[in-house]
């Protein structure tokens, strides 16, 4: 107990020392250029003091249970003895990894839900848009989009193609979507790339993407190993693209279908 | 107080079924695909109770810090009307959240090893560490930069698809020109260098702005701040890496 006591105060410490600089930008603009009191300045710092325990608990927690698990479990399904793949096979067969792609997937989605940027971002869309975008719908979304990405990129990794190619892709269908989705959405959809991709998925997707590029044969996990994150954000904001556009028709459709029977 | 308690208590639910999905993805493909027991069954409990008060403290404090700071400072900045020291404050903002990054720093060090083995700077200790530390100012400055340009961009009223469509189209053209090397880190960057703290504060910055400027609408015009912050690293690490 009081070894775990000391072990979480290092923790709560290094937490505090990664925060100190944007403490200190705040407070010293607070002070030196608003120069204004701040609101409820004891609510604020309690409720700072509840962040700060809160990553701690939470980065200590994910360092416990789910990272050492999730990076095992990253290297158990990639071993070449799982997939039933002979051992001198020299060129990667695409077919053989269905359950890389399957847990790729299944562990993108599941980490972006409880990714906190993401929840944050939500929270703050349902309350902007007066609750016409649900935070679950968001998140939903998101995490579709994001479990497509991994596994795409997953697919990509065994299979060898140019991440440039799958990255210019994506660039023109969210250039073609965003021309085609309601202006509203678009800041929203292109912040969603960026906060999927946080504290909980980085760790566990990059564990999969070296494990791939260490087991599959002709692959270099210095060259092929990264590309994963950029995946997933470009996933996520075409998802949300995508679920905006999907709301917008079924609008247009209940209206036209209503308008239908009076004429 | 009871109703703080429960408060407290309908978070740690929700934080409950945040985390589910999680432990279901794991136990199912330990139990069923691969077929091993687990390991360290007692760290798995302690340490999903530990994500679960985490996620819970939290987004407590998020409602009643970060956004209000986040907020209260964008309608400081709009009432005084000093537009230099509003960016001034957004570039410091980007940078000071980034440069101490823990993510990034983990990604700058990789890196800095890659770069090394494939002999692009001297494989030495001293030569990585500059490397690694050059990386990170790099992407420092860039989201520094990016929240700058951003909350320009939330002022003048400037579409944020234009922006964000030419950027794509730098990255692009930047890509063919830059070391093979550089390229996935590059496209990795961007997605590192938005941190839990940041996050909220940056979008409650915008959000707050683009509500307390006339003719500017929060839901428009007020996100997209992170969307710089992802892309224009990309951006800086291809140069970054085309330059050195």
């Amino acid at each position: 107990m009081i070894d775990w006591l000391i072990h979480f105060s290092e923790d709560l410490l290094k937490t505090c020392r990664d925060v100190a600089p944007i403490t200190a930008i705040i407070i010293g603009f607070q002070v030196l250029v608003i120069r204004k009191p701040i609101l409820h300045p004891m609510k604020t710092l309690l409720g700072f003091v509840n962040v700060l325990i809160g990553i701690t608990f939470f980065m200590d927690g994910l360092k416990m249970a789910l990272f050492p698990l999730g990076e095992l479990m990253a290297t158990q399904l990639t071993a070449p003895e799982f997939l039933g793949i002979p051992p001198n096979t020299t060129v990667a067969d695409w077919r053989n990894y269905f359950w890389v792609y399957l847990f790729a997937g299944s562990i993108g989605f599941a980490t972006t839900l409880a990714e906190p940027s993401l929840l944050a971002v939500a929270v703050k869309a349902e309350e902007i848009s007066g609750g016409a975008i649900r935070a679950w719908g968001l998140r939903i979304a998101v995490s579709l989009g994001v479990s497509f990405g991994i596994a795409l990129g997953a697919f990509r990794i065994v299979n060898g193609t140019e991440l440039y190619f799958f990255i210019i892709g994506a660039y023109v269908i969210v250039i073609i979507q965003t021309i085609l989705t309601p202006k509203l959405i678009v800041g929203l959809a292109y912040d969603s790339g960026g906060v999927t991709t946080s504290t909980v998925t980085v760790p566990l997707v990059t564990a999969l993407g070296i494990g791939l590029a260490t087991t599959v044969p002709g692959r270099n996990p210095l060259l092929d190993g990264f590309g994963l994150i950029a995946f997933a954000s470009l996933f996520a904001v075409i998802a949300v693209l995508t679920y905006a556009q999907l709301a917008e028709w079924r609008n247009k459709k209940r209206h036209s279908s209503n308008k239908s029977p009076s004429n | 107080m009871f109703l703080r308690n429960n408060r407290f208590v309908r978070q740690i639910f929700s934080s409950f079924l945040d985390l589910a999905p999680i432990l279901v993805v794991i136990l199912v493909f330990q139990i069923a695909v691969i077929q091993q027991p687990i390991p360290d069954v007692l760290d798995l409990i302690f340490g999903s109770v530990f994500v679960i008060l985490g996620l819970t403290f939290f987004m407590l404090g998020l409602e009643q810090s970060l956004f209000p700071i986040g907020e209260s400072m964008a309608y400081a900045f709009a009432k005084k009307g000093s537009l230099f020291w509003l960016l001034i404050f957004s570039f410091c903002l980007g940078f000071g959240t980034t440069v101490a990054e823990p993510a990034l720093i983990a990604v700058a060090s990789e890196a800095a090893n890659i770069a090394g083995k494939g002999n692009i700077i001297e494989n030495s200790a001293e030569a990585k560490d500059s490397y690694a530390l050059a990386l990170r100012l790099t992407v420092a400055v860039s989201v520094g930069f990016a929240i700058l340009l951003g909350v320009l961009r939330i002022i003048r009223g400037w579409p944020l698809h234009y922006l964000i469509i030419s950027g794509y189209c730098i990255v692009i053209i930047m890509t063919p020109f830059a070391p093979a090397q550089i390229i996935g880190v590059a496209y990795d960057s961007g997605g590192v260098a938005t941190s839990t703290i940041t996050v909220p504060l940056v979008t409650a910055l915008g959000v707050g702005l683009a509500s307390s400027i006339k003719g500017r609408n929060p839901m428009t015009d007020g996100f997209g701040l992170i969307s710089f912050a992802s892309l224009s690293p990309i951006i800086f690490v291809l140069a970054f890496g085309i330059v050195s």
